[in-house]
């Protein structure tokens, strides 16, 4: 194996990075943890580059078809012959993709973070969270074994939690992080029992075996878990719609988005690392890894696509509407990887079947890099302005050029203009929506519109509009805050000239995608107006925006209450499940329970009152039991044995 | 001589020994004669001792080694009981064992 030498370092490294800063960071690193937290960051980086070379140009290839490669693989806990959790690592598309990704972003973000986080109290601590996120998200991408990657899976969301709750002084952050916790959790309980029926039907815990199996029409396992049902659905569709659930709420698809805009109260280079580029795409990578089982089955395929357009849509609607700029992002983020998931979900109906998976992958992979530009852009822009809100910003284009260039850049990858990322990646979700469903490409159009439409009110409400009088300000960020975003903003333009599907499909297997430019007239229609609108309204400050959302009215409040998920799940939670479940648990708890103990605990009191006399403190009546106990056990011994 | 008396009379004696140390044992309350009667409880078991060694075993001498012993053990005893008599007796002005019952219950 070529690979095995170095490529366990760039999972390994950052593990070191995590135990030597989280042990002694606090005392002996605290201005240097970053530099330290950075170079390892940068050697994980150019290995993974390195590999991703090595295995897309020099051996992964053979007959025109990406193998699997194995590189490391040890039976960790083997319950029974065939169910075992293997810790592995594994080489494939996706999972080389996703380590350039995670590892690159990484980087990226602790550079960034050198300057945005200088001077904090606990600065070594965010260093050593994030190693540990990007140790635990590299060791998921990497995952030979469905538990493996549930681990890893836990992992991250600890570390996610461990990020949002940075500022733990503020209530607002300790309730986003335990919002962001249980929400995943919740999710994580379907995705276990989607686990287990795996690990039961298909008696394996293997990605590659359990595929391999399931995919067999006359393997005993395929006609075992087909035949098996349960409520009159599949246990096929079961496993796999649990295991989607697990997806989504990772993912923030609706409806378990609630924790993803909250999750923004973390610093803002970890919601640029985790909650735009890396650990929310966890569900479609889920997804991608299991697609060759989604594929057998319609109706989870079904609703991979419709909960992905929904969140996509209904994500858009909420962003423009949002007032702080790090919830209109994490309404995109959302919105986007809707894109994503339903763009895998079509890609099993469609007649290139690959082709939605790929553009899906590709549009995860654009989206890590002008995503991650965006809320780094708006971080910088937060770092400025020391505020969140858009009412306190405007005409900042002349105090911070850089940022201004790059969020431009970002906004126009995100809203699909060529030759731009965005561009080519969401051309080729749309195509494959054309091709198999036209329903989805309506929507997914209007989606593409409304997109560009909010990121240019962002923008616009940013950088242009009022002029704002800021004195005293503290410049626009050192070199290390400028050098991420002008990196992020070059690889925003460049990264969508890669001819994806030459390198990431669903079966292994190349092929040639062409480029339609007649097709790409309509979306490019569509968001060349969202940006025409967003300019009328935002480009000067005017009375437009205030006066037609006054007109959408009840809509508009709607929208921007968030259509009122979160007020239901509070009155879901507080009132019915507190009231229904929590009161008969509390009172059978009180009653039950608790009577049961303290009343076992009063009768041995009651009875120990009564014989202790037996312990008179007189030792000549010990002496007498002794000997009638002696004398008996002689009778015992002598006459009835 | 010895031949005279049977075994049966020698134990009979060392039983009496015994179970007069047992009474005096659980009858008195005076420390002292408790630990008189725990010494009479000691010899006649060595009593027994000697008397095995002779009538079974004549050719032997274990016997009257653990009498040896069981002696001089009882003598260690007797200091330390009388050690704690004494301790008890400056603590509690009395040597009465119904004297001493912080420790029931």
């Amino acid at each position: 194996m070529p690979f095995s030498s170095y490529i366990l370092l760039i999972p390994l490294l950052p593990l070191l990075g995590f135990i030597v800063l989280g042990l002694f960071g606090k005392k002996h690193f605290n201005t240097s943890a970053g530099n330290i937290a950075t170079l390892f960051l940068l050697i994980s980086t150019a290995l993974s580059l390195y590999a991703a070379y090595q295995y897309f140009f020099v051996i992964g290839l053979t007959d025109g078809r990406y193998d699997t490669i194995k590189v490391f693989d040890y039976s960790w806990l083997v319950f029974t012959e065939n169910i075992a959790i293997n810790i592995g690592f594994v080489l494939d598309p996706i999972s080389v993709m996703m380590l350039v990704v995670v590892t690159f972003v990484s980087f990226i973000v602790h550079l960034f973070s050198l300057g945005y986080m200088k001077g904090e109290e606990r600065f070594a601590t965010y260093y050593a969270f994030l190693q540990l996120f990007t140790f635990s998200m590299l060791g998921l991408v990497i995952s030979t074994n469905i538990f493996q990657i549930y681990m890893f899976w836990e992992l991250v969301g600890v570390s996610s939690y461990l990020l949002i709750g940075y500022y733990f002084q503020k209530p607002s952050a300790v309730a986003a992080s335990k919002k962001a916790f249980i929400v995943t959790r919740f999710a994580d309980l379907g995705f276990l029992i989607g686990i287990l029926i795996f690990a039961f039907q298909g008696n394996t815990l293997e990605f590659d075996v359990l595929i391999a199996r399931l995919t067999n029409i006359q393997s005993p396992e395929y006609l075992s878990i087909t035949s098996a049902g349960f409520m009159g659905v599949s246990l096929l569709t079961w496993a796999l719609t649990l295991v989607f659930i697990g997806g989504a709420g990772k993912s923030a698809m609706f409806p378990l988005h609630v924790w993803l805009p909250d999750a923004m109260e973390g610093p803002t280079p970890v919601s640029a690392l985790i909650h735009a580029a890396t650990m929310v795409v966890a569900g479609v990578y889920l997804v991608a890894r299991l697609f060759p089982l989604f594929q057998l089955d319609v109706i989870a395929l079904n609703i991979v696509t419709y909960v992905g357009l929904l969140s996509a849509l209904f994500a858009a609607i909420i962003a423009c509407t949002q007032t702080d700029i790090k919830r209109v992002l994490a309404y995109s983020t959302m919105s986007q990887i809707g894109y994503m998931m339903f763009a895998l979900g079509i890609s099993g109906e469609s007649e290139e079947m690959s082709l939605g998976y790929t553009a899906s992958m590709f549009h995860l992979f654009t989206h890590a890099f002008f995503k991650s530009l965006l809320f780094l852009g708006a971080g910088a822009v937060i770092h400025f302005i020391h505020s969140n809100e858009m009412k306190d910003m405007g005409g900042l284009k002349k105090y911070m050029p850089i940022t201004h260039f790059t969020f431009l850049i970002a906004c126009l990858a995100i809203s699909g203009i060529p030759p731009f990322a965005g561009f080519f990646s969401k051309e080729e979700i749309l195509l494959a929506a054309y091709q198999s469903n036209k329903l989805v490409y309506t929507v997914a159009l209007i989606t593409s519109g409304i997109t560009a439409f909010y990121m240019f009110r962002l923008y616009f409400s940013i950088f242009w509009n009022k002029e704002t009088q800021i004195e005293n300000h503290h410049g626009e960020g050192a070199w290390n805050m400028k050098l991420p975003l002008i990196i992020l903003g070059v690889c925003s333009v460049l990264v969508g000239f890669i001819p994806f599907s030459n390198f990431v499909t669903a079966n292994g297997e190349i092929f040639d995608t062409s480029f339609h430019i007649l097709f790409s007239i309509t979306p490019i229609l569509f968001a060349v107006a969202g940006i025409i609108i967003a300019t009328w309204y935002f480009r000067f400050e005017n009375e437009c925006p205030e006066k037609h959302s006054k007109k959408f009215g009840a809509f508009f409040k709607v929208a921007k209450k968030k259509f009122y998920i979160d007020e239901l799940y509070l009155f879901i939670t507080k009132k019915i499940l507190f009231n229904l479940i929590g009161r008969p648990s509390a009172w059978v708890d009180k009653n039950v329970i608790d009577a049961g103990v303290i009343g076992s605990a009063r009768v041995t009191g009651l009875l120990s009152e009564k014989i202790k006399g037996v312990q008179s403190g007189k030792v000549q009546d010990y002496t007498i039991y002794f000997f009638v106990g002696i004398i008996s056990l002689a009778i015992v011994f002598l006459y009835i044995w | 001589m010895l031949n005279e008396i049977s075994i049966t009379h020698i134990l009979f004696v060392s039983t009496a020994l015994f179970f007069i140390g047992v009474y005096g044992l659980l009858t008195r309350r005076n420390l002292i004669t408790i630990l008189m009667s725990v010494e009479l409880m000691l010899n006649s078991v060595n009593i027994n001792f000697v008397a095995f060694n002779k009538y079974l075993f004549p050719e032997k001498m274990d016997g009257i080694f653990f009498s040896i012993f069981i002696i001089a053990i009882a003598a260690a005893e007797a200091a330390v009981a009388i050690a704690i008599i004494i301790n008890l007796y400056r603590s509690h002005q009395s040597i009465d064992v119904e004297d001493a019952s912080e420790m029931k219950y």
